[in-house]
């Protein structure tokens, strides 16, 4: 199996930064998971051979990761934080109105595949509550209508 | 993309090149960057160790470890290789300061890591960052390899001799590996589950060989503390907490934000004159000082100095700067439940007491929260907490306990308020959702 | 290492600088109690049991990783410590299903004898348990994860022990669960050491799930019948309708040469016993078909035919082919019956080793054979040949756990890339079949080097080998049937010269047995020659006679000639092994023990049913020459054993069973009641121990103990300490005392077994479990190893 070539180039340079092969383990596989959209049963393969590991040994460490996963979820993932400073701040509301929004419940992916959402543990916006984080992407001081405008700027962006 | 904000009692050592696009090397290098790395090399390891030594720092990570006492652990001579590794997995709920300094002032990390590493004969270093934080990795990676253009870093550093590599390593969420030997280990591809210590990470750490762990904070401290002497920074702070501090305020504030204050600042004042005080129409219920793992204070408590032995001293403790304000209109059980659940997600599952006992609390508290509490789950909490106490095999343990076991013992009243199948009767509905 | 003193609940105790607190304080009888600590694998920390307090130290500290320090003060039990205990398994109980009046580990389970010693009976917790389904992994091994405690025993034993790293462990937190390789299922070695090792009933034996009751079996600790290791183990045995049946087999006697290992088969491939194949009653054939007869009648047509082609066509027309798996009593009695009773060599066996060129080569040299004890010791072991991880399980554990353990420097010489090569410090991959050649070239002969380079070892390679080899001081070297006659002899030579120890590898249970009990047509019990003047010749009342009888294939070509008149096969089956026509066999009279109608059986004229080592008494040597004992575990209605049925014959036929068993007091060297300075008390115990196996005091003829006095005075090398044996111990017999044998023996007979670690020749065919096993794989799967995994690294200090 192949990766992008800019994956394969910085598989390439990782291997390089450590004594031991499996060290790129933890970073390489959110990569992978970045570009594939999940660690599904070939890429395991492909990083258990690199790494010189077992597959099991591979699961065993995604399983331990909670960004990690082996299935697809939605194009745009919605990580909404509900640990105390937003909990404080409305967070659990916050996460509600995601959920009804969207019309899901948590860890669930929306019938057009576009949304996942799920709450999440502290993301470090805790000054900046209530807060989530979209691909990546820290909304920070949410309000209802910070969400609903988020939301409907990508169902109207990705409807184009 | 964190929003800044600023006080007339902040006093800017870590923070002092926020906002001013320092990310940017050749700004940096206006700002004074990259002179303490090389004044660490004309002064030598052990000037560098004695320096650190002289400044107080203590351990920003959490455990305010002296960071110099730390450094001269680790052997000078050493078959294996020895590393240096910046724990950015900040993931300690109510804290967000490490962010700030990798978005803003990043090379001043790198310039901790290569000063760390002049003074234990480092010739590696790591930058750990959580996975969460993608823009940070990409920031740090490109501030990596800004310096490597320069030569900053790689061969030869500063016309040295010295060869030193950094490298930036994503992580993939989880918090337990921010506990350093957990790091380690997940820093080699493993599973995060922490390792026994003795023998600590200073003398057989990553690939067996000698580490330094510290965090991102306490690493950015450093480069300031070369350029202007050990004793300066201490002065900035109380006795044996030198310099300043990165204080995450979050909750219902006027004004929340990271500041960056004197050790022992006082943490009334901090509440009510820095951050603005309670938001209209609330009052303090309970501040939580260090992060969720630790105890909290309630009112009456929070005149206190926010340096480790202050606030050690009050029942509580400093840990990881953030400062978690709770107010009238915030449930006790409800914030305890929160924190449960937190720690019984984040529990690696490796020892009974963490994997169990965070489990049961969580369910515990599920359920008494939501009405179906009864009068002897208060004091089987509270046993089950004190219970995991001290016998965990890695301090998340503790830091799951500890909060619980105050709360009872603060709040027990809240708890009782509980039973006998009410709803609970503070649930608060945000005015921020109501709209 | 220099000492350390520390007191321990008062007691004051000296103990080797670098030992764990837990062991210290083991050693002075103090029990600390632990899941997740086990001896000889990584250290965990987890379980959090053996919390004990130091002063000094604010926290309690586990037992388990704290080495021990010079003054350190120590309370193992205090109500602090017993508090800290007790909510532990509160913990572990809350979860847990609680199903111990089902579960296989109920009565013989550590997290109930904890609960019980600790008291954690109260439940506070009232809130949902998380259930998890039950799931079976593979034909032998289920798990059942709500019962699991998470002690990580099983993961370690699995990678750390067994080089096989099957399991695993995913997911975090209160989810944490133990998990197969193969996502639902297992791919492994099946050799259930992860059940054997957990300490609740989480992992489960399919070959045992739901039987019986702990307490309701009776456990005998004797000595597997499968490979030539020796491993022993325990079985229990419940009544069934057949008589006593084995119902398990593990591993609770730690004592033995094996610790904690039973491979697959040790552990369940004991149902051959209780195949519903096995022969219930004696068969004679009567027109062309094998029909049941009794044993009266079977004894007297075999006797008669004996007697009959005796006086027609003299000793030299009967053949006797002997067994790897009979006792070493069985197996002396049968060539002796042989040679007195019945007066002919004619007797053979299906040679897996050249044991005699092994002898001749080590002739008068003592300590020079290697115990399996000696492995799990040797500071550097060469191996030449064979593949111990499927023929020599037990081997292969000790090797990697010596190397494990203690570091030892591991050198494999193989033409084919076998798995221990992982814990090897040098692997050279010779040419197919020159380990010959190899053991020529290192004992000095340059020329040999052609034949053994291969594109993987290159000339230069070889020589440093050779180099480093020459540097060894301590060395043991095992080398597998591959090596024959001369090139024993020079490999020997090498290794003699460097004060090496030795172990020669062959295949069954009991082979060296075989062959040191004399079943060769030209060789006497101790490998002397049959011509020439030996203590048997004088001991035995009757002539030997001079000759040297027809070997195996001889035999089997007189018998197509119609010159073998009659052949009696105890315990063997030379028509699947050697590929033979049963045609060959149709002009003579065959007669044949065995627990199956084997291919051999098949064709014979009587068939008698008879025991398996599970069901007798007796002793066995092990290949690499450790004698053990045999109890009787299990019984099978309507079977005699091998041993009765040789003296029924020879009495029978009239000859005076008393030169053929010398029972009764005449000729016995362990009289009753006597007391005979250091060894006073053996007899009795020997008296105690015949009793409990319901046998008279050597008052009868099939008393085997009987036979094992005159193997003890007459057999070189084994004058063993027969109280070590009785008390379940196994004793190493040199093969020092052994002079002036044949020589180099034929190699040309020497046929490996070529078993794999999941068959065992005739009985695994019997064994249903083994089939199952079987099944799914074609060949065991070589696992992957676990790259980077240090166990040093959670090892502590
Ligand atoms: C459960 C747990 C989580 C931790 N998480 C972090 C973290 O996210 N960031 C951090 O710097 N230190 C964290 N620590 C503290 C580290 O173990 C370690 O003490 C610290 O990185 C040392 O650096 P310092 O001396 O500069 O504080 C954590 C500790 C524990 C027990
Ligand atoms: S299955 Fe058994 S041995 Fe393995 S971890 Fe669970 S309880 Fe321990
Ligand atoms: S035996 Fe399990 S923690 Fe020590």
């Amino acid at each position: 199996m192949k990766f992008s070539d800019q994956l394969e180039q910085r598989f390439a340079a990782m291997v390089t930064h450590y004594p031991t092969k499996r060290s790129v383990l933890v970073p390489m596989l959110l990569y992978i998971q970045d570009e594939l959209g999940a660690l599904n049963d070939e890429a395991i393969h492909e990083i258990a051979e690199r790494t010189e590991l077992s597959e099991l040994e591979v699961r065993n460490v995604i399983s331990y990761y909670s960004m990690l996963r082996t299935h697809p979820i939605g194009k745009y993932n919605l990580q909404v934080c509900t640990n105390v400073s937003c909990l404080l701040r409305g967070g659990e509301e916050i996460l509600e109105h995601c959920q009804k929004k969207l019309g899901v419940g948590n860890k669930q992916t929306t019938a057009d595949g576009l949304f996942h959402m799920e709450e999440v543990e502290c993301i470090g916006a805790c000054s900046w509550a209530p807060a989530l984080m979209l691909n990546y992407e820290f909304h920070e001081n949410l309000t209802p209508q910070k969400i609903d405008e988020l939301i409907d700027g990508i169902r109207k962006k990705e409807h184009q | 993309m964190a929003y800044l904000v600023s006080h007339p009692d902040e006093v800017k050592v870590v923070s002092r090149r926020f906002g001013l696009g320092a990310a940017n090397l050749d700004r940096y290098l206006e700002l004074d960057g990259y002179k303490a790395v090389q004044k660490a090399i004309t002064m030598g390891p052990d000037a560098i160790i004695t320096e650190m030594k002289a400044s107080k720092l203590r351990g920003r990570g959490g455990a305010g470890f002296p960071t110099g006492m730390k450094r001269s652990f680790v052997p000078k001579q050493s078959p294996k290789p020895k590393y240096v590794l910046c724990n950015g997995d900040e993931s300690e709920p109510g804290t967000c300061k490490d962010r700030l300094i990798f978005e803003h002032d990043p090379h001043s990390v790198i310039e901790g890591v290569m000063i760390a590493s002049l003074a234990v004969g480092a010739k590696t270093g790591f930058i750990y960052i959580r996975g969460e934080y993608r823009y940070l990795v990409e920031i740090m990676e490109r501030s990596v390899a800004d310096a490597y253009a320069r030569g900053f870093i790689g061969k030869n550093i500063f016309g040295s001799g010295i060869d030193l590599d950094i490298f930036v390593h994503s992580g993939a969420g989880a918090y337990e590996v921010g506990e350093e030997s957990a790091l380690m280990e997940s820093l080699e591809g493993k599973r995060g589950v922490p390792r026994i210590r003795p023998p600590f990470p200073a003398v057989v750490g990553l690939w067996g060989g000698p580490t330094v762990i510290n965090n991102a904070e306490t690493l950015a401290s450093v480069p300031h503390i070369i350029l202007n002497g050990g004793e300066w920074f201490a002065n900035l702070g109380t006795p044996r907490n030198g310099g300043t501090r990165l204080f995450c305020m979050s909750g219902e504030l006027e004004r929340p934000g990271v500041y960056e204050l004197p050790m022992g600042y006082n943490l009334k004042k901090m509440i009510y004159d820095v951050s603005g005080g309670m938001i209209k129409g609330k009052s303090l219920k309970g501040v939580v000082p260090g992060g969720s793992s630790v105890q909290i204070l309630t009112p009456d408590e929070i005149d206190v100095g926010m340096d480790f032995d202050q606030v050690l001293k009050a029942g509580s403790m400093l840990g990881s700067g953030g400062v978690v304000v709770i107010d009238d209109q915030m449930c006790i059980v409800r914030f305890a439940l929160r924190v449960a659940r937190f720690y019984q997600h984040e529990s690696c599952g490796w020892c009974i007491p963490c994997r169990e006992g965070t489990d049961w609390m969580k369910k515990t508290l599920v359920r008494f929260h939501s009405g179906g509490g009864v009068a002897k789950d208060i004091d089987n909490l509270k046993y089950l907490a004190e219970n995991m106490l001290g016998r965990t095999f890695c301090p998340l343990g503790d830091a799951a306990a500890m909060p619980i076991i105050s709360y009872i013992q603060k709040f027990r009243k809240e708890f009782e308020d509980h039973l006998d199948g009410k709803p609970c009767p503070y649930e608060k509905v945000h005015e921020a959702a109501l709209v | 290492m220099a000492d350390v003193t520390l007191i321990v609940d008062g007691k004051k105790l000296t103990v080797p600088a670098g030992t764990l607190l837990i062991e210290a304080c083991k050693s002075t009888g103090i029990e600390v109690p632990s899941f997740c600590y086990y001896p000889g694998l990584s250290l965990q920390g987890a379980c959090r049991m053996c919390l004990v307090e130091v002063e000094k130290m604010p926290k309690l500290q586990t037992a388990c990783t704290t080495p021990v320090a010079e003054g350190m003060v120590v309370t193992t039990e205090s109500d602090k410590i017993k508090q800290a205990r007790k909510s532990m398994l509160e913990l572990l109980l809350a979860n847990h299903p609680l199903d111990c009046p089902v579960c296989d580990a109920g009565g013989e389970c550590e997290l109930q004898d904890m609960t019980f010693k600790y008291g954690a009976a109260e439940s506070k917790f009232m809130d949902m348990k998380n259930h998890r389904d039950e799931q079976q992994w593979s034909p032998v091994v289920y798990f059942d994860r709500p019962r699991c405690i998470l002690c990580y025993r099983c993961i370690r034993v699995c990678g750390e022990g067994m080089d096989v790293w099957a399991l695993g462990i995913q997911n975090r937190g209160s989810s944490a669960i133990i998990a197969p390789n193969k996502q639902d299922h297992l791919e492994c070695e099946e050799c259930g050491m992860c059940i054997d090792i957990c300490p609740v009933g989480a992992l489960t034996s399919g070959a045992y799930r739901y039987k019986t009751r702990p307490w309701e079996m009776k456990h005998t600790g004797t000595v597997c019948t499968h490979c030539a290791d020796g491993c022993k183990t325990t079985l229990g045995a419940r009544r069934a309708d057949t008589g006593m049946q084995i119902v398990r087999g593990d591993n609770r006697d730690k004592s033995g040469i094996n610790g904690d290992f039973l491979c697959v088969k040790g552990r369940y491939a004991f149902d051959f016993a209780h195949s519903d194949c096995r022969l219930k009653q004696p068969l004679v054939k009567r027109d062309g078909k094998l029909v049941p007869t009794t044993w009266e009648q079977a004894f007297e047509l075999i006797a008669s035919r004996f007697k009959q082609v005796l006086t027609t066509d003299g000793p030299a027309a009967i053949g006797i082919i002997g067994s790897n798996h009979t006792s070493n009593e069985e197996n002396y009695l049968l060539q002796k019956f042989a040679r007195l009773a019945l007066g002919t060599n004619n007797i053979d066996h299906h040679r897996t080793a050249d044991f005699p060129a092994f002898a001749s080569a080590l002739a008068g040299k003592a300590e020079a054979t290697a115990s399996m004890r000696d492995v799990h010791n040797a500071a550097a072991i060469l191996l030449i040949g064979n593949n111990p991880t499927e023929q020599h399980p037990l081997l292969a554990w000790q090797i990697r756990t010596n190397v494990r353990l203690h570091h030892s420097k591991l050198y494999v010489v193989n033409s084919y890339p076998i798995k221990l090569r992982r814990q090897a410090a040098s692997f050279a991959q010779i040419a197919p079949g020159s380990e010959g050649g190899f053991a020529q070239f290192i004992a000095g002969s340059d020329a040999a080097a052609d034949s053994i380079v291969s594109p993987k070892l290159s000339r230069e390679a070889l020589a440093a080998l050779r180099d480093a080899l020459k540097q060894e001081t301590s060395l043991v070297i095992i080398f597998g049937s591959e090596l024959r006659g001369n090139d024993v002899k020079a490999l020997v030579d090498f290794g003699l010269a460097r004060s090496a120890k030795f172990i020669c590898l062959g295949d069954y249970s009991n082979s060296r047995g075989a062959a040191d009990m004399g079943l060769y047509p030209d060789m006497l019990p101790g490998y002397g020659p049959v011509a020439s003047a030996t203590t048997f010749h004088t001991d035995w009342l009757d002539e030997i006679p001079a000759t040297s009888g027809m070997n195996l294939l001889q035999m089997m070509d007189a018998a197509k000639e119609g010159k073998l008149k009659a052949l009696y096969v105890v315990g063997s089956n030379p028509i699947a092994r050697y590929n033979i026509d049963p045609f060959a066999l149709s002009k003579s009279f065959v007669i044949v023990q065995d627990m199956f109608l084997t291919e051999t059986a098949k064709i014979a004229d009587v068939v008698l049913p008879v025991a398996n080592a599970y069901e007798k008494a007796g002793t066995v040597t092990s290949t690499c020459g450790d004698v053990q004992i045999l109890k009787k575990a299990g019984d099978f209605a309507g079977v005699r054993t091998d041993f009765e049925c040789i003296v029924r014959i020879a009495a029978t036929m009239g000859y005076d069973v008393r030169k053929l068993v010398p029972f009764g007091g005449e000729g016995t060297r362990a009289d009753m009641g006597q007391s005979r300075g250091a060894q006073s008390g053996e007899a009795d115990r020997h008296a105690v121990w015949l009793s409990e196996h319901n046998l008279e005091p050597k008052m009868s003829p099939f008393d085997p103990s009987a036979m094992l006095d005159e193997i003890q005075r007459l057999v070189p090398a084994y004058d063993i300490s027969r109280l070590s044996l009785l008390s379940g111990q196994d004793v190493h017999t040199q093969l020092v005392q052994i002079t002036g044998a044949t020589g180099l023996g034929h190699p040309e007979l020497v046929l490996p077994a070529n078993d794999t670690l999941f068959t065992s020749g005739t009985l695994g065919r019997f064994s249903a479990t083994l089939n199952t096993v079987m099944e799914r794989y074609s060949s065991p799967v070589e696992p992957e190893m676990v790259a980077g995994y240090d166990p040093a690294a959670r090892q502590g200090p």
